[in-house]
């Protein structure tokens, strides 16, 4: 039966897909830390162990960091199960792949394959050729100096520089170093002024050994921070008193400037209202690039239902998520119309709250008869339950069997029970979603998920994805 | 114990007008099916005083006490001519009473002010099972002990759960989605009813929700909790032959949601709502009464103890019920029926139709044994051994 094969095959993939898109091992609404980990970690050996060139071939896909690491940490500890072959591709995946991971992410992983005792001749030489291409490794000594100094050692290295090994390994300081960073680093231990030449994490340090107060020490490290770092302080900052720190909103990627709004309390988001909007709306129209406006009439039923409300790890996680769509698809849409499950038509006072009416809201989209409706939601759809399973159901096979209405659902929460994202019918696509951003990439894999291509399809799709991704010709 | 406060008995159900079931939710083994109010009721409301996580005193009168662990109490604010009030800690006026009496609480229901009462959830509606024939026996007859015609039935003990202690309820509680105009809720599990809870207002509701992870519930929740599989969902379903175009798509998904409500009422809930009660008022309250009621003490049937605040019309503005365990159940039935032949054991054994030895073996095994003599109940014991062996 190379068919039936054929098709479990499809259904894993594009399951692990949704899976290493949306979870990151945190607490969810409705499922704890542990059991988001254990289910993942299941996920990721089952792949491993029966799809391997696929599982590698997900690090060409927009996945999310966390389980990029993973992959990246299974590949390596089991290469001695791969063909010549197959650890060339993996090996320009895991370099093309770490190239664009955040440098602490890297030094985790790094980290985790130090404590897990992989230390093949492949992981060393990935390591080497992965420090070898940092811009700065001075930089990295003095802001990952745990993490580049248990590389280091792992990968039995010699750093370029002898100050660096001076720094990273000697006991005692020398009275001076040539490098500049390093030096500064040196005399911050005596001098205050150093302390705001240094990356925010290590000033941080050294303000709180000297005392210094909170405001004044955010205000003198402003122009030192990230972006993000500028974006996570500001709030906190105001309320100190340091009024320069200040982000571009206009410069934030979209989901993470729906997250900054939906942590604001309502009365600042009124007052606030044009600065914000205009600050979403760049970011929507920037991500929507070449795409603005060529989506036709789209109608999207968006969840602010209680659970959207996330956990404590991911605050509002699959609010913003829904906020930042919003803005996304009116970018991308001639004629756009939102249905909040609240029935709010305010999307910037957005706030979780209520039961989820997923099926009246979408007869509602109905109503309108648009060329694509999308849903964001996390598929806990109570009020009343498995409605929303029923109005897709009958509206495919008997209102509109021609298909001429596209519905794509996009859930941002991975359900630990079910090794997936939640889904409403099997009748309509369901992806994951983990930032806005990737959503007309993800609309696109959806239709995989529709049950009309096979296997060679999406074997074909991630090839071609992968090339792309590693700049290789196919 | 105290005698009852002055009793109004009339035997009615409860009236659950202008609150309409919800569709339901399903964590486990816990259903949570929110009760929704269309118009809230603005001239009572309700707030929660927390006590801490120590036992608490109640004086009852002056010389009875009881001790429990009471988590918190509650506090209803109300006027006397219908106009809103705004619950504690909601409003914005000045004259906040400071300081109220913590853990040593005097009587179950008090008036703290000239439109506020203080009374102890739960505690209420357990009080009156608690002291339901309290007194013990109204006529002397030889067969009952010196301790049960001197002291009653004191002293008197009855066992609960702290929600905290049910497994899968808080975690049902915590994913609960509260709907927008929600003033109430049925807590099911393993899909008998449980607990009711309503309250005046949705402000109220949202703020006293936590709440109920503290309250007491009977045995049976934690049987339930403990055993019970997964419940199904009630899935909405919609035949294909009735649809022909959008506009029917969305009458059956209305006629759906009616049938949900019309299908609980009916069948689910017809335990708490179709029961004839016994009512004791407790206190007045402008146009609105707090009052608790018994329920007939059927045995195998189900049976809520509770409290429940009416208007003048009847209808309930604030209700608590507890689920009485089977054996709590037989407990007040066998009492009810004693009481009803003046605790003549005889006249109560050939209503129930078994010998005056059964009826004494019954006591016993129900925790009344110390109300008979001694000797009576050895003897008992003997003649139906004695049955027992030929």
């Amino acid at each position: 039966m190379e068919t039936l094969r054929e098709l479990v095959a499809a259904e894993d993939v594009l399951l692990f897909v949704n899976a290493a898109i949306t979870a990151t091992g945190q607490r969810e609404f409705h499922t704890g830390a542990r059991e988001q980990q254990l289910s993942l970690d299941f996920l990721h050996a089952y792949m491993l162990g029966n799809y391997r060139d696929l599982y590698a071939a997900a690090l060409a896909l927009d996945i999310n960091d966390h389980n990029a690491a993973l992959i990246i940490h299974g590949l390596l500890a089991s290469g001695g199960d791969a063909t010549a072959g197959q650890r060339r591709s993996e090996g320009q995946l895991i370099a093309r792949r770490l190239a664009v991971l955040p440098p602490q992410r890297v030094y985790r992983l790094f980290r985790a394959l130090r404590k897990a005792g992989v230390n093949n001749r492949r992981t060393r030489a990935v390591i080497r050729d992965w420090i070898a291409a940092r811009p700065d490794l001075a930089f990295d000594a003095v802001k990952y100096r745990g993490g580049l100094k248990d590389a280091l050692r792992h990968a039995h290295l010699q750093p370029a520089a002898d100050e660096l090994g001076t720094f990273l390994f000697s006991g005692r300081l020398p009275a001076r170093f040539a490098t500049p960073i390093l030096e500064t680093w040196r005399r911050a231990h005596y001098e205050q002024a150093a302390v705001y030449e240094l990356p925010y994490t290590v000033a941080e340090g050294f303000a709180a050994r000297r005392g210094v107060a909170r405001a004044d020490f955010l205000e003198r490290i402003a122009p030192r921070l990230t972006r993000l770092e500028q974006l996570r302080l500001q709030e906190s900052g105001r309320s100190e008193g340091a009024d320069s720190v200040r982000a571009a909103l206009g410069r934030m990627p979209l989901t993470r400037l729906a997250t900054y709004v939906l942590a604001l309390p309502p009365s600042d988001r009124v007052a606030r209202r044009a600065e914000l909007t205009s600050a979403l709306r760049t970011a929507a129209r920037r991500a929507a690039g070449a795409q603005q406006g060529s989506w036709g009439r789209v109608a999207a039923v968006l969840d602010d239902s209680y659970s959207a409300s996330g956990s404590g790890q991911k605050r509002r996680r699959p609010l913003a998520v829904a906020l930042a769509c919003h803005y996304l698809l009116q970018a991308l849409a001639a004629e756009y119309t939102p249905l909040w499950t609240s029935g709010s038509d305010d999307a910037l006072l957005s706030r979780p709250f209520g039961a989820t009416p997923l099926g009246r809201r979408i007869i509602d989209a109905l109503d309108i008869a648009p060329d694509r409706i999308l849903i964001v939601s996390d598929g806990w759809d109570n009020a009343p339950p498995g409605l929303a399973a029923e109005v897709l159901r009958i509206w495919r096979t008997r209102l509109d069997p021609d298909r001429r209405t596209s519905i794509v659902h996009l859930n941002p929460v991975y359900d630990a029970e079910d090794f997936d994202v939640r889904r409403l019918s099997p009748t309509v696509p369901t992806a994951g979603v983990r930032d806005a951003e990737d959503l007309p990439a993800l609309v696109e894999l959806a239709a995989f998920a529709d049950g009309r291509t096979g296997l060679p399809e999406l074997t074909r799709h991630l090839e071609a994805r992968t090339a792309q991704f590693t700049g290789r010709p196919t | 114990m105290s005698a009852p406060d002055p009793i109004g008995k009339e035997p009615t159900g409860l009236d659950l007008t202008g609150l309409t079931a919800g569709p339901s939710q399903v964590w486990g083994g816990v259903r949570l099916v929110p009760l929704l109010r269309a118009e809230p009721v603005t001239d009572l409301r309700l707030h929660q005083q927390v006590y801490g996580d120590v036992p608490g005193v109640v004086e009852l009168g002056p010389r009875d006490h009881y001790l429990s662990y009471i988590p918190h109490g509650f506090v209803a604010d109300w006027t006397g001519d219908g106009s809103p009030v705004a619950a504690y800690g909601t409003q914005l006026a000045t004259d906040r009473p400071n300081g109220m009496p913590l853990h040593f609480h005097r009587r179950m229901a008090r008036r703290e002010g000239r439109n506020r009462l203080r009374f102890l959830p739960l505690h209420l509606a357990l009080e009156g099972y608690l002291a339901l024939h309290f007194g013990g026996p109204s006529v002397v007859w030889e067969q009952w002990s010196q301790q049960a015609v001197r002291r009653g039935l004191s002293p008197r003990v009855e066992e609960a759960f702290c929600g905290a202690a049910v497994q899968g309820l808080a975690d049902a509680l915590r994913v609960f989605e509260i709907h927008p105009s929600q003033c109430g809720v049925l807590l099911y599990v393993a899909d008998t009813l449980t607990a009711a809870f309503a309250v005046p207002h949705p402000a109220d509701y949202r703020a006293l929700h936590p709440s109920l992870v503290q309250d007491l519930y009977g045995e049976l929740v934690h049987h339930g909790a403990t055993l019970m599989m997964p419940l199904p969902d009630f899935r909405a379903r919609i035949s294909d032959s009735e649809v022909h175009s959008l506009a029917d798509l969305r009458a059956a998904a209305g006629r759906e949601e009616r049938e949900w409500t019309g299908f609980h009422d009916a069948t689910m809930a017809d335990g708490l709502l179709d029961a004839a009660c016994t009512w004791q008022r407790i206190h007045r309250m402008g146009r609105f009464t707090l009052s608790r009621f018994l329920p007939p003490f059927r045995p195998k049937q189900e049976s809520h103890i509770g409290e429940a605040i009416t208007d003048q019309a009847g209808r309930v503005v604030y209700l608590k019920t507890f689920r009485l365990s089977e054996a709590q159940v037989r407990r007040g039935h066998l009492l009810d029926r004693l009481a009803a032949h003046d605790w003549h054991l005889a006249d109560t054994a050939a209503e129930l139709a078994i010998t005056e030895a059964q009826l004494g073996l019954r006591l016993e095994s129900s925790g009344f044994g110390f109300l008979l003599r001694q000797d009576i109940l050895d003897g008992y014991r003997e003649r139906s051994g004695r049955r027992g062996v030929s």
